[in-house]
């Protein structure tokens, strides 16, 4: 008992509220005895107020459970203690003395009179579904996993590791079995230890899941495909079915890049995505089948018909990002994906010989493996790599094809250079010195590292991040956007359930989706403990959080430290579901209505787009078509104008849309948020 | 019946009289089933009129007083009024705080507790842990004394030093009772009054009596026989020793177990017999089936009807209780109920049931209390904010009245007046109900659907009327928080408990409560009414169940084993079993008839919320804020004990070994079970509030 702090109130504490108070000399005896007192009467308020917690059937105790504990003691409550921080006490030491104070702040009541009124939350509904019929538990998305990911994780490992089979009898159903249990033999028969075989027959369900999720994953329906692929990124109880699915992928690839089939290909990319945001599933068995195939889409000499006009260049952006991802998410010290894939890329790059499309292919790879990579890779190889650019655009012979590949590289070295260059690179910058160090690229490169630098400095008025840890640990994700694995699933189930009860849905609650920031773990960790002066209102953000596990990879640093400012996107390929998440504690209320929601597809996967003032226009189209930034639409224009093939464009600018929203594009979109943002410490 | 026993711990005694009276009673109520002695009751008498009477002068109310003298034929009190004030006095207060008086060397206690202790661990295995037991009040009241004879820092360390060793369930009071450290802070704590005025009830085998009172014998510390004297309840009873897991089982109640002879009232638990119904069974839907089907049907119905018609031994007689008469539209509703029930899919261990879960989604206040009506047709959700939501389950969406001009218009004699009475352009999916001041912790509809009883915080009781959702009435009673209210399954009567540890039975037409039943320790949590409307349980969080007759008000049941509160209760559909959870995570199962408890279900791992058996009553469900529906098998238990029911074994509470009951358990993603029912078909309804973490 002596160990731990006991909690009483001390007689400093007494003298101190008793100063606070207006009584400056307390003596030493009557502080004593208030001390006790007032430890006696906190204790005995506090054990009532569990009691109201109790009846409250929560698991926490809540400012309002005290307040009725004060009301039962007929001492009157506390007004106006409503914190928006779970521990909205600060900390302040000086002086030999400790002290922890909560923060008033003045408020400028003309400011709320004229504050526009905040959004109404969502009404109340009652939504039903099945827990469980007849003794087996459904695996719909409304109902847990029916397989724990660790349990998936149990099972892959060989025998003799740990079998934990103890753990799963306990939370299985002791009735029937349901039809896609894992097979057991019996395995106590002989004292030996069998390994348990898994049952490799479909229930009839399970085919019929699975020819309707393949045909609608490459049919030419856009709306079904959207909705196959968010069955495949949200549904639990997938893992049954990953095998298939990863032939299907494999050999789907093999199949079209003979054929040369772009838009396939970008399905079946799109496919390996959503199966990689599935936070239930396990995926890491099954690589071997998926990383060729994802290669094969990043580095493949010829992948479309015409690759003058076709565009590819988005695929191979979309599956570079998906093996970075990859790497992130599945690299180990045994399968060493990361460094194996690195090295495909780099032979590459040191083979003169290799194809144009092949060598943007490595280059996007290595660009989206993290800024480590970047920094060590790429960047050396830049002066030669400008001055193949240089060669191809200016040179002798004319190829259109060529020319095209040259102006891509140029732009995707461009892109990915620029923010690290900024970071290890001390300024001023210099054109002269940047066309020595660089090459043909240089000038080029010179204006957007100053861009870049802009957008830093502006962040780092408000952040506290540290750049340089940054930097340092690529691997590891910087920010840990604010996401516990079940967001995803969270979200989902939200969305099914924040649908009000009639179709159509209600004009005065737009159909986004609003969650108050769960108050405990949610904190990403570079927000100031102490809100800084540049931050005014430090409660309201917008954290737009992609909620699929993919997305706590590598952000740029950029996005990290626009994350402290008031707005966090993450950068990564995951934005099969985007939510916003406004983490005041009055849920949708402060702020909601500054940035406006433009498009939401109805097909079930949600975009929710901020409208960008400096972007330029962003157009929506209901069809799932999304152009968000002009960059990509002009280049989806571009093929559209030549090309006949309209399912390729249409699949091309999904495509493109999906890797822009996703915000690695980070000139274009971040200058956008910052727009975003940048007003708000001015209201 | 001489008995030796009886004057030995009285001639150790020290010195007064109540103590000797209060040893004999400890010794007297064995198993022979003598009351207490003849001065007991008589003495009793004496000192409550006492009191009554110091009350009455402290009131200043002469009149009153004066009449009271002269009926109990008392001398008057203007003469010797400060002597009777003494002894009234003494009588109330100084009795319990002179009891901590002690002249004796306190600083002795951790010697005598230690010398206790070490008695009991030597003892026979036997005998060792029901002496156990003793360790516990004993330790209470050495601290008490020591607290209350200003040995602030002695009483710490014995505090300190002993109140680990005290069993896992007693940690929460312990809590409690370590925050009082100065003699003032005794007064106005309520456990301490607890502790103070009422006495520890110890159940023990005469072995193990035997064996302590040789202990007392031998050593001779005055300090600890006065307190097992003043504070402790010795039940003794003729038999083995309980064991180890069977003295556990009891134990765990706020002021120990339950007196024997507080659960030897006979309890008529059985169901009345049916009333003859002679509506005319819904011609409408025979005649649409044709000729032959009704047939059938109506065979089908008389057995039915025939089963419940068979008269109970154990039912009360109809008459007992003052019912309501059955309208005819009670009387349809039966009907219908009967028809719904030949439906119902069987239950038991090969048939699970079906769940369907009922989410309450954007619920930013949080969801205190759910209640669903009888025939799963609305469901009422009552909130922090206090606010109470009603929603239809049916396709039949709510509509209110019309309003009086309108139903003048109406033709009365009608045969669908009903349906007529209702504006159909007011329907909703839901209701909101405004009212209450505070959060609202139960909902329950009337059997005919008409009414809702919610109760909350503020201390009030309302009743609303679902024909024009809004509050007919306001019953004001409990000052404080009202923690359950339940309608009896008849209509027209319910009851409430809250805080102020009284549960109280009220008329819907009435402002005063008919009733109140007064006994338990502290807040009254939970309540449920028997399904024969003869009998009300209620759990606290003085961590037992108890059962009250309606008809005087008796607590005729007494049932300890939980190790925190109480906080939900079901009766199987038969009346004769009685299902209770709480914070302790374990779900209990008791025999009503004999006020026993039959098993232990443990498996949750957050308190459990709601209970309710299965409509022919072979399966439990349980859930809980731990997100998990669990189902089990109490046929099983039922069985078992079917067949071992003799009367001796009863005494002691004995589980009934059958091994794990579980049969499922079904885990929601993110919602708490707050409520559970079963409809007339068996499909197992839940609710609760989806919280995203």
């Amino acid at each position: 008992m002596s160990d731990r702090v006991l909690p009483d109130v001390t007689a400093e504490s007494i003298k101190v509220i008793a100063e606070s108070a207006g009584i400056g000399q307390l003596p030493d005896e009557a502080a004593a005895a208030l001390a006790e007192d007032a430890t006696y009467r906190l204790k005995q308020i506090t054990q009532e107020a569990v009691k109201f917690m109790h009846h409250g059937k929560r698991r926490k105790l809540s400012t309002a459970d005290f307040d009725n504990a004060l009301k039962l003691k007929n001492v009157e409550p506390l007004y106006g203690f409503h914190a928006e921080e779970h521990i909205p006490f600060r900390f302040a030491s000086g002086g030999g003395r400790e002290l922890h104070f909560y923060e008033e702040k003045e408020v400028e009541l003309g400011d709320i009179i004229n504050a526009p009124l905040p959004r109404i939350p969502l009404d109340v509904n009652l939504k039903a579904h099945w827990l469980a019929i007849e003794g087996v538990q459904p695996s719909i998305p409304e109902n847990p996993p029916p397989v724990p990911k660790e349990d998936q994780h149990a099972a892959d490992r060989p025998p003799g590791v740990t079998a934990k089979p103890s753990g799963k009898d306990g939370t299985k159903p002791a009735g029937k079995p349901g039809k896609a249990e894992v097979k057991g033999l019996p395995s106590e028969v002989a004292g030996v230890k069998l390994k348990p075989v898994l049952t490799h027959e479909l229930s009839v369900e399970q085919q019929l899941y699975y020819r309707e999720i393949t045909e609608a994953c490459v049919g030419s329906c856009e709306s079904r495909r959207a909705e196959a692929l968010q069955s495949l990124a949200t549904d639990p109880g997938l893992h049954q079915m990953i095998p298939r699915f990863s032939t299907f992928v494999c050999e789907g690839v093999r199949v079209n890049v003979v054929q040369s089939n772009l838009a396939l290909l970008i399905y079946l990319m799109r496919m390996v995505k959503a199966l990689m945001d599935n936070t239930t599933l396990h995926l890491e068995k099954y690589l071997h089948e998926v990383i060729p195939a994802v290669a094969t889409c990043i580095l493949s000499k010829q992948l479309c018909q015409r690759p003058d006009v076709d565009n590819h260049w988005a695929l191979r952006d979309f599956a570079a990002r998906l093996m970075g991802n990859m790497c992130r998410n599945f690299s180990s010290n045994i399968n060493n994906i990361q460094s194996r894939m690195t090295k495909t890329y780099t032979k590459i790059l040191h083979d003169e010989q290799s194809h144009l499309a092949t060598r943007y292919g490595a280059l996007a790879g290595l660009a989206e493996m993290g800024h480590d990579v970047v920094k060590s890779l790429l960047i050396p190889k830049l002066k030669e790599e400008g001055e193949k650019v240089k060669m191809l655009m200016e040179g002798p012979v004319h190829n259109s094809v060529d020319k095209t590949a040259a102006e891509h590289i140029r732009a995707l070295l461009l892109k990915h250079c620029a923010p690290v260059l900024a970071k290890i690179r001390p300024g001023p910058d210099n054109q002269e010195q940047y066309k020595t160090d660089f090459g043909h690229l240089g000038p080029l490169l010179c204006a957007h590292v100053v861009k870049a630098r802009q957008q830093q400095q502006q962040q780092q008025l408000q952040a506290t991040t540290t750049t340089a840890a940054a930097a340092s640990v690529v691997q590891r994700p910087t920010l840990q956007i604010p996401q516990k694995s079940d967001w995803g699933r969270a979200s989902a189930v939200l969305s099914a359930m924040a649908a009000p009860r009639t179709p159509t849905p209600q004009p005065t609650t737009p159909s986004l989706l609003t969650i108050s920031r769960p108050s405990t773990p949610a904190n990403p960790p570079s927000t100031p403990t102490t809100p800084t002066p540049g931050t005014p209102n430090p409660q309201t953000k917008y954290i737009i959080v992609s909620t699929t596990k993919a997305s706590t990879s590598t952000t740029l640093p950029s996005t990290s430290t626009i994350s402290s400012s008031g707005l966090a996107s993450s950068s990564s390929s995951a934005a099969s579901t985007i939510v916003k998440f406004v983490s005041a504690a009055q849920g949708s209320a402060s702020g909601g209505s500054e940035p406006r929601v433009l498009a939401q597809l109805p097909s079930g996967q949600k975009y929710v787009v901020v409208s960008v003032p400096s972007s330029g226009q962003t157009t929506t189209t209901s069809q799932g078509k999304t152009q968000a930034v002009v960059m990509v639409k002009s280049e989806g224009q571009g093929s559209q104008g030549q090309g006949s093939n309209t399912g390729i464009t249409s699949a091309a600018g999904t495509l493109a849309q999906l890797a822009t929203s996703s915000s690695q594009d980070s000139t274009k979109s971040s200058t956008g948020l910052q727009g975003g943002a940048t007003p708000k410490p001015n209201s | 019946m001489a008995d030796p026993n009886r004057t030995v711990v009285v001639t150790d005694g020290s010195n007064d009289a109540s103590t000797v009276s209060g040893a004999a009673t400890g010794v007297q109520s064995s198993p022979k089933g003598e009351k207490g002695a003849g001065t007991d009751p008589s003495k009793m008498d004496q000192q409550t009129l006492a009191a009554v009477l110091q009350f009455l002068k402290n009131n200043k109310l002469k009149d009153a007083e004066a009449a009271l003298r002269r009926e109990a034929k008392l001398p008057d009190g203007n003469g010797d009024s400060s002597g009777s004030s003494r002894v009234a006095t003494s009588g109330e207060v100084s009795s319990v705080l002179s009891a901590y008086e002690s002249e004796g060397d306190l600083a002795r206690y951790c010697e005598y507790y230690n010398s206790l202790s070490s008695f009991i661990e030597s003892s026979l295995d036997a005998h060792k842990h029901e002496l156990g037991c003793l360790l516990y009040p004993v330790f209470i009241h050495m601290y008490l004394q020591l607290v209350y004879n200003r040995h602030e820092k002695e009483a710490h360390k014995f505090f300190n030093r002993f109140s680990v060793e005290q069993e896992d369930w007693h940690q929460e009071d312990l809590r409690t009772l370590s925050t009082v450290k100065t003699r003032e802070q005794m007064e106005g704590n309520d456990l301490m009054d607890t502790f103070r005025s009422s006495k520890f009830v110890l159940r023990m085998s005469r072995d193990s009596y035997q064996s302590l009172r040789r202990y007392l014998k031998q050593n001779e510390h005055r300090e600890l026989l006065s307190i097992l004297q003043d504070h402790l309840f010795i039940d003794v009873f003729d038999g083995v020793p309980r064991n180890r897991e069977q003295v556990q089982a009891t134990s765990g109640a706020m002021m120990g177990e339950a007196r024997r002879d507080a659960n030897k009232v006979k309890v008529l638990y059985g169901l009345p017999k049916e009333p003859d119904i002679n509506v005319p069974l819904d011609d409408d839907d025979e005649g649409a089936e044709g000729e032959d089907k009704p047939k059938k049907k109506k065979q089908k119905k008389d057995l039915l009807l025939n089963k419940n018609k068979k008269a109970d031994p154990n039912a009360p007689p109809p008459s007992r209780i003052p019912l309501p008469e059955l309208k005819d539209a009670d009387k349809l509703e039966k009907v219908l109920s009967w028809k719904e029930g030949l439906k119902r899919v069987p239950l038991g261990r090969e048939n699970l049931p079906s769940i369907c879960f009922y989410t309450l989604a954007n619920a930013y206040q949080n969801v205190s209390a759910v209640g669903v009506s009888e025939d799963s047709s609305l469901l009422a959700a009552g909130f922090e904010d206090s606010n109470v939501r009603v929603w239809s389950l049916s396709p039949q969406r709510l509509r209110t009245m019309r309003n009086a001009s309108e139903l003048d218009q109406l033709d009365k004699e009608a045969d669908d007046i009903v349906e007529r009475m209702m504006d159909e352009k007011t329907a909703a999916d839901s209701w909101l109900l405004h009212g209450h001041t505070g959060p609202v912790y139960a909902t329950s509809f009337s059997p005919d659907r008409e009414q809702l009883l919610t109760s909350s915080e503020d201390g009030t009781v309302r009743l609303w009327s679902l024909h024009t959702y809004s509050n007919l009435v306001v019953y004001k009673g409990h000052n404080y928080p009202v923690w359950d209210v339940q309608f009896s399954p008849t209509g027209y009567y319910f009851v409430s408990g809250g805080h102020d540890r009284v549960a109280r039975l009220w008329g819907t037409d009435q402002f005063q409560p008919i009733r109140m039943f007064v006994g338990h320790y502290s807040d009254v949590t939970c309540i449920q009414y028997h399904p024969n409307s003869n009998y009300v349980a209620t759990g606290s969080s003085d961590r037992t169940v108890r059962l009250w007759d309606v008809l005087n008000g008796n607590c005729v049941r007494v049932m300890t084993g939980h190790k925190a509160a109480v906080h939900t209760l079901a009766w199987s559909p038969d009346g004769r079993y009685l299902a209770s959870a709480g914070v302790d995570k374990n779900v209990l199962l008791w025999d009503i008839a004999y006020g026993r408890l039959l098993a232990e279900m443990k498996g949750h791992t957050d308190p459990i919320y709601s209970l309710c058996f299965s409509r022919e009553g072979s399966i439990l469900a349980s859930g809980g804020i731990d997100n998990t529906v669990k189902i089990w098998d109490v046929q099983k238990v039922f069985e078992e004990i079917a067949g071992s029911d003799d009367l001796t074994s009863l005494d002691r509470a004995s589980l009934v070994e059958v091994g794990s009951l579980l049969l499922g358990s079904f885990q929601t993603k993110a919602t708490p079970v707050l409520k559970l029912h079963f409809s007339h078909r068996n499909l197992l309804l839940g609710c609760g509030r989806y919280q995203h973490s």
